[in-house]
């Protein structure tokens, strides 16, 4: 339950700070969100970019990339996920501790992109794992790339801390590892990760 | 051609003063220890893989593993008609996309027996060079900051790699994937105004090259790091088809530029610079050398540019159907020789699309360097090669 806004600004303006639980909790995830280090194509340069002094990334308190996924608050998936990659990201991901997030970075990521028709590109990185920012783009503009860090941080201000929308990693029994797919004989087993993506029904 | 290149004492008398560390047998009693770095390590530029063998901290092996990022360049390619293939050949060397247009359209001409307009060969020179000073920069950034200098010399390049990407998108509409080039010419003509926009980012580049080479040919750890690591004798260089930078490392004197005179490179001055020892430190300074010259190209380029059209008004560009042969168009890449093999049976779509990358190419020799070195410099060495996966798994 937030503060009343007018309430609030009327206690502000006699010295009283008063907040919740929940706001002091969000703003302080979200206002150091460490990615993990992690380019696979294309679009790492651009998010490369992105941190460099133009775009300066500190500015949203992310500029602090970690080599170890133990470390890290968010994978940027930047690139083509090929079918022999595929297992290592899902790995790494299982690797960072909770709370997790995931931003998917162009089309590649998205989708498989223009090498969708490749016989070793993943269709989507969210086959695997729950992504929460989707970029379209090839590559995406470091802009982009911000918007997306920016729409990160509304998701983690909104999230409450009970009850049935409370993220992952203040519920017990929520999903902590996800399958790690293995070169099967013609493609990844399994194709997909049930819990997390469906075969999206397509109206003809 | 090993005699007529290089003179193999020469190169002995001149490595004859270097500490180079005595290449270590395998000892059949010793345990070694095998660590996998990457296909996730922060110093490999993408996802790759090396599987090094260690004794204590020397490299007794190395094995390189590819194709993390295998995108079947070629096989969408021969699905696709001539033109489908352009902006895929954007992905191939990502950092630098001007110059894999050139070389496929290179190619595509070479096939078809097409001509290219004046206005648009200076055109491809100068985005061509433009494409060079930036990935250089970067390439020298990316390699200090594997040294442990993290961030500062990074971005010092980038600043002045935006300068450049803003050029690109002003011409061509985007910042990395330029998809710019066409069989016969160029997409759209440049304007007064960003010729005079090119002018003033070429008048700033030769005082940024001064101030990268003052901020790091200064620093004592840069010099004991790179000095007498990782050397790379010319003799192997060229028995293993190494290109580009690396090799002019190496004291070979080989530089495609000069070599084919493709396009209008015989109208423009230039040298080609040559390093001495081959080792990380050569190859760094052949690179900001490098910079250098294509600066002094590109001012000659931007001067000089006639006026006229920069496409020749008979090119077809879609739809056309080559007769049934081969071409093998070639350039110099900022990376080293980047070549498209195209066969054509008569149809659409090439037959066989084949791509030499110079990444690729160039990495074959990783193990050579790296035997005998430390751990830590293996990072190093791996970084002077400048390699970008997308060339090297395509």
């Amino acid at each position: 339950m937030a503060v009343e806004e007018g309430l609030k600004i009327e206690l502000g303006k006699q010295g009283v700070f008063v907040t919740t639980i929940e706001e002091l909790y969000n703003w302080g995830r979200r206002s150091s969100v460490w990615p993990m280090q992690f380019g696979l194509a294309c679009c790492a340069i651009e998010m490369i970019a992105t941190t460099m002094a133009r775009y300066d990334l500190a500015r949203f308190g992310a500029e602090v990339f970690r080599p170890s996924p133990r470390q890290a608050d968010l994978m940027i998936i930047s690139g083509t996920v090929t079918k022999k990659m595929a297992p290592q990201v899902v790995r790494l991901y299982n690797q960072m501790a909770e709370p997790r997030y995931v931003i998917a970075m162009g089309a590649c990521a998205i989708s498989g992109g223009p090498f969708k028709q490749g016989y070793n590109v993943l269709k989507g990185i969210d086959r695997y794992i729950p992504v929460d920012v989707h970029i379209p783009g090839c590559p995406p503009r470091p802009e982009a790339l911000l918007q997306a860090f920016i729409t990160l941080q509304k998701k983690i201000t909104g999230q409450p801390l009970t009850g049935e929308d409370r993220p992952r990693h203040l519920d017990a029994e929520a999903q902590g590892e996800f399958p790690v797919p293995h070169q099967g004989e013609h493609d990844l087993e399994p194709t997909a990760n049930k819990g997390v993506w469906t075969v999206p029904v397509v109206i003809r | 051609m090993t005699d007529s290149l290089v003179n193999a004492s020469a190169v002995d008398k001149k490595l004859k003063g270097w500490n180079r560390p005595p290449i270590i047998e395998p000892d059949g009693e010793a345990e070694l220890l095998e660590v996998a770095m990457g296909p996730h390590h922060p110093s490999t530029h993408g996802v790759f893989r090396m599987d090094v063998a260690l004794d204590g901290e020397r490299v007794v092996r190395l094995k390189p593993v590819f194709g993390y990022l295998h995108r079947n360049h070629e096989k969408i390619a021969e699905g696709n008609s001539y033109l489908a293939s352009m902006p895929y050949t954007d992905r191939l060397d990502y950092i630098c996309s001007l110059t894999n247009n050139w070389a496929y359209a290179l190619a595509v001409e070479k096939l078809v027996g097409q001509a290219v307009p004046e206005r648009a060969e200076y055109l491809r020179v100068i985005l061509g060079e433009l494409t060079r000073v930036q990935n250089h920069a970067s390439a020298i950034g990316f390699l200090i900051q594997e040294m442990g200098a993290s961030g500062t010399p990074l971005m010092y390049a980038f600043r002045e790699r935006e300068k450049i990407l803003d050029l690109f998108e002003s011409l061509t509409g985007s910042r990395m994937m330029c998809n710019y080039m066409r069989f016969g010419g160029c997409r759209v003509d440049a304007s007064p105004a960003w010729l005079d926009a090119a002018r003033k980012v070429v008048a700033g580049l030769p005082g940024f090259v001064d101030e990268f080479e003052a901020l790091l040919r200064s620093n004592e750890i840069l010099m004991a790091r790179t000095q007498g690591v990782g050397i790379l004798r010319p003799d192997l260089a060229i028995n293993a088809g190494v290109t580009g930078p690396m090799l002019r490392a190496s004291g070979v004197n080989y530089d495609i530029r000069k070599v084919d005179r493709y396009g209008i490179y015989d109208r423009f001055e230039f040298r080609v610079p040559l390093g001495d020892h081959g080792d990380v430190f050569d190859r760094f300074m052949i690179r900001l050398l490098e910079a250098r010259e294509s600066i002094k190209i590109l001012e000659q380029a931007l001067k000089e540019i006639p006026d006229g059209p920069v496409m020749d008004g008979k090119a077809k560009i879609r739809g056309f159907r080559p007769k049934a042969g081969e071409a093998y168009g070639r350039i110099e890449a900022p990376k080293g020789e980047l070549g498209f093999y195209l066969i054509s049976d008569g149809g659409p779509n090439p037959y066989r699309y084949r791509v030499r990358p110079p990444s690729l190419v160039n990495l074959t020799i990783l193990e050579d360097m790296c035997l005998g070195q430390n751990v830590a410099d293996v990072v190093l060495i791996f970084g002077s090669v400048d390699i970008v996966l997308g060339e090297v798994d395509r």
